[in-house]
Formats: structure tokens, sequence, C-alpha cells
């Protein structure tokens, strides 16, 4: 019976020939992670549960992402929970201070996900590994102690909607234009409970960098998973990474879906979400004057070298707005020493933008640029709900790199071919 | 399970930003965190809301983050349960996993009005709005889950079906 690769690898994991949307199953999982929010949640359930040992320290990662370098006497406590416990417990997975990155850019990078792998993460953006080939969902911290307890979760076996993305892209159109589009086309509920796969030839040539993108934000739509099929592109990146043994699966030909939604891409624009859904998207040619604040680049969504490249390909030889606050996050200590290699950081400091170490601080509202009231961001990461970033009464636009660099240097919102008209 | 409570109603894509703001997860603690719960949805809420009442909203409850101090919150500020027209994933396994009871309804989503007293019988799979004096259907909760709630949440359930070091 033919399968699809979501179904493929929850049977595997669960050891059946076959699994059909709506089963439960209780699969074995091959990474376990969680950050210095939701870990500490999951150890207290751990400890408070009697057990005493981790079912196995090489599949459990840790990552203080958060809120640090710690932003207060309180995260201090959380994070050195993290800490303690993976001391304790000698996890193979810890990544503390120099070591850190943004989890969902940090365990791709690292080989600690691979393509055939199903893996749960007490982050709801942990779709992103989906990009890989492998069966990633986001759970919350009663999830994660339970699969560090018993390396087991529970899962309903998912419908999956099939994207087709076809056409040339426009200029400046980015993988995060796609997903965004995606989203605002479907909804923030349009795949609720079921599992996204993007195929299409436009997906075939992109780079692992906008496929990560990509998956990222499934969760932006609701879905369980955002996979991708394992290619020659996927191999190329795993290679010299792949920390264990992978396995590639492939949605067979006739497999099924709930649905089949096909894109022309030479349609779609640079886009941005505006405030407070990431399904409010509007083409940036249609949105007429917004003035910004502060421009935000980087996350477990936009901080790759990609993401990286094009920011400086725009900010070369030019200045930030000077009543715009650019911050600029890598998404590990690998991209930001490959970064000052290339001579991006340069470039960003010549801009007047901030380059800072990689941390999810500013994404969620946590710290290092928080926005006060009514002042309004651009950003490259992935929610602009209420208050997501700071205050209630501020407003966040979510956009490609190319577009929130390029409104950095605007001082409004705009595309980097407005720069000069 | 039987429930009777005073409905705070909300909207739809209620997010767990709204549910508790991410300046608050420096802290896992259930009664700091009570303190907090909805504040971005509603300022007052938490210094209104009492022990018993009754969360109704529309579709999407709980979406964004994985973080499980959304229904930890929404249980800690003494809520006895949600009813909605539908859950965003995580919040909805999280709900069960940490056993506040959330039920979906579309009638009852659509149908009671902030204030109003509705009453839960979830073996029957009704809800009664005793102010408004309709009854509305609930979507019967999967077996499984039925089983972790009788358990007492996943740990427990966890702990009667294979080993632990």
């Amino acid at each position: 019976m033919s399968m699809n690769i979501a179904e493929k690898i929850l049977a595997a994991k669960s050891g059946k020939k076959h699994v059909e949307p709506g089963e439960l199953i209780i699969a074995d999982v091959d990474m376990v992670l969680a950050n210095d929010i939701t870990a500490p949640i999951a150890i207290r359930e751990f400890k408070s549960s009697g057990a005493t040992k981790v079912w196995d320290r090489t599949k459990i990662a840790l990552v203080p992402d958060h809120f640090t370098p710690n932003k207060d006497i309180k995260s201090a406590e959380q994070a050195k929970i993290l800490r303690d416990f993976a001391h304790e417990q000698k996890l193979t997975h810890y990544y503390d201070q120099g070591e850190v990155g943004i989890e969902h850019a940090l365990l791709p990078e690292k080989g600690v996900v691979v393509p055939g792998d199903l893996v749960i993460g007490a982050d709801s953006h942990t779709c992103t590994y989906g990009a890989l080939g492998a069966f990633a969902t986001g759970v919350g911290s009663t999830d994660a102690a339970f699969a560090m307890m018993t390396g087991k979760a529970w899962f309903k076996v998912p419908t999956s909607i099939k994207f087709v993305y076809k056409g040339k892209l426009n200029k400046w159109v980015s993988a995060k234009d796609l997903i965004l589009y995606t989203i605002g086309d479907v909804g923030v509920d349009g795949a609720l409970y079921k599992a996204m796969e993007f195929t299409g030839p436009v997906i075939d040539k992109m780079s692992m960098d906008g496929r990560l993108t990509m998956s990222n934000m499934a969760i932006e739509a609701g879905g369980k998973a955002g996979l991708i099929n394992p290619d020659e592109i996927t191999m190329e990146y795993i290679k010299g990474r792949a920390e264990h043994k992978w396995k590639v699966y492939t949605s067979d030909k006739d497999a099924k879906y709930e649905k089949v939604i096909e894109y022309d891409c030479a349609k779609i624009e640079p886009i941005v979400s505006c405030p407070s859904l990431p399904e409010n998207t509007k083409a940036v040619s249609k949105l007429g004057k917004v003035v910004i604040d502060q421009s935000v680049i980087g996350s477990c969504t936009n901080g790759r070298m990609d993401d990286l490249r094009i920011t400086a390909k725009i900010f070369k030889g030019r200045k930030v707005n000077s009543r715009v606050r650019c911050l600029i996050f890598p998404g590990t200590r690998d991209i930001y020493t490959q970064a000052m290699k290339e001579g991006l950081v340069d470039i960003f400091m010549k801009a007047g933008a901030v380059f800072s170490m990689p941390t999810c601080g500013p994404c969620l509202g946590g710290h290092m640029g928080i926005l006060a009231k009514g002042e309004v961001a651009v950003s490259t990461t992935n929610r602009n709900f209420v208050g997501r970033m700071g205050s209630t009464e501020s407003s966040v636009y979510l956009s490609s790199p190319a577009v929130a660099a390029a409104s950095a240097i605007l001082g409004r919102i705009g595309t980097p071919d407005d720069i000069k008209k | 399970m039987k429930f009777t409570g005073k409905v705070w109603k909300f909207g739809n894509d209620v997010d767990t930003d709204l549910i508790i703001p991410a300046r608050y997860l420096n802290t896992s603690d259930p009664a700091e965190l009570a303190k907090h719960c909805m504040e971005d949805a509603d300022t007052t809420f938490a210094g209104k809301v009492q022990k018993g009442d009754i969360i109704v909203a529309g579709k999407n409850f709980g979406c964004g983050s994985s973080r499980e101090h959304a229904p930890v919150a929404i249980k800690a500020a003494g809520v006895a349960c949600v009813i909605a027209k539908d859950f965003a994933r995580i919040f909805y396994r999280n709900s069960f996993n940490i056993g506040l009871p959330i039920f979906e309804s579309e009638e009852a989503s659509a149908k009671i009005a902030e204030g109003d007293v509705v009453e839960i019988d979830a073996d029957k799979g009704v809800i009664k709005n005793n102010t408004k004096n309709e009854t509305y259907t609930v979507k019967p909760i999967p077996p499984f889950m039925q089983e972790l709630v009788a358990a007492g949440g996943l740990i427990a359930y966890g702990k009667t079906k294979f080993k632990i070091k």
C-alpha cells in the first residue's frame, strides 16, 4: 500500500508496515529537544515521576537559547536547571553559552537530526527539521519528559496536504515569501493537525537554508510537520555532518493526500504578514507607506547564511536609516564565524546595524530588542501576534531578509528595488 | 466529569502569547503564571476570574508556541475547563497531558455568551446553557485521551505502561 513520507516515517518508528491517517500510535523517537523555557517543566515532571536516569543520554538535546545570555535572575535559575540536569545525566547534546545556537539552526547544522528521524521538541518550531526529510514536531514539556523517560511519544497519524510550487521566482522572492504566501492562502489553521509536504520544481532547486525556512513555519499554518522529500541537496547538506545513520523515506507516486494545492510562483511578489496574525499577508507593492522603528534579521526562521548574505548584499555601501534600529541575529556560532570570514559582519557594522550573538531573544519579546508602545517592526521571525515583540500596542510585520534589510535602509517597508527610487 | 461555571468569552485564534506572554516565561511556577493568565487579551482577567469559571473561545484556541505554561496558567488561575470550536494541536495535547479538561463544540462556541452559566457533562457529551436554557453537543473525547485523563496525565500513564529507569 502506498504511503507518503510522513506515514512512512511514523510506520517505521512504530514498528508497523503501514499506518493510516487517524490511527493512534506510540512510536520510538530518535531525538528529544527542549530549551530553557520548556525544559525546566520537563525536568520537574521527570524528577517528580520518580525516574532517575534518562532513557538514552545521547538522544536528548537541551539548548538554552531563549533567555540566554541570562536576562535576569529568574531566567538564570531556569537555565541552571538545564545545566545541572545535563551534567547529572551526562547528556551528550547540551549546548552552553559559547556552544549555543538557536536550536533549530543548531541541530541540523551539527547533524544531530538527519533524514528519516522522528524528532519531538518542546518548542513549536521543531517542525523545521522536516526540511531534511525527518518527521519532526513540536510538543509540550510533559511530552518531552515522557520521551526522556521512555524514548517514546504518542501520535495521531496526520492526514497530509501536498503543496506544489511551480514557475519562475520573481526578483527578491525567497523561501520566506513562499511560506508566508502559503500561510496567507490556507490560514493559520489551514493545516491544523495535518502534515504539510512541500514539493515541486521550485523546492527541488531550493537551497537547504531556504527549505529550513519553509518547514520552520509549517506550525504557523497549524501544521504538525512540514516535510520535504530528501534529494541530492539534502545528501550534500548532511555529508560530513550526520552524527548518526540516516534513512531516506520518500512519498510514493500514488500516495494519498487530503488535498493537493498548486502555486504558480511567478504570481508571488515580495510579501509581508501584517499585524497581528501570520495569515494577514499583503504584497509589499500594495502595502502603502509603513514607517518602521526596528528591523530584525535572524532567528530560527531566517538566521542562516543565505539570509545573512542577501542582507549584506543589500547593505553594502549603504547606511541603515538613522531612525531605525537594525538588529541582526545569526542562528549559530558557525554561522557567526562564517559571516565574519566572508566579511559580512564588516558590512553590517559599516551600515550601522547591530550584530548579536545567537539568541531567540527579540523574536518572542524576551530581551535584546523589545518594542515600546506604538512602535513598528519589520522582522524575519515567524510570529506577529499582539505583543509578540514587546508592548501590546506595538506591531510586527513579518518579511524576508531582503525586505527587512531594504526596509532598514528606507525607514519604511519596501523592497531593495525601492531603495534608489 | 461534570463542571458548572460562569463563562469568560474570547474570540478566534487566541494565541499562546495572549494566554501567557513570553515576558513571564522566566518562571514555571504555576501560581506566578496564573497571575498573568490571558493578560494580553484582557489585562483584568487574572483579577476577576473565579475558581470554577469556564473559558469559551472560537476556533484554533492556543495557537502558536508549544509553551505548556499556557494550559498551566489557565488551570492554575482556577479555570475549570476550556470550550472552543477547536484547539491548536500542541495546546490540545498539552492540556490532556497536564490534566486541563478541554472540549470541542462548534455550537457551544458560537452560542455561549460572556457571563452565561453553563453545565458540562463530559460523560454524556452535552453542555447545558443554564442562562439561555439551551443544550449543545460536545465532540467526544477519543478513547486514548480518556485513558490519559483516567490515569492522571501522561506521566502517570507512562509509568503504568513502560519500564522507567
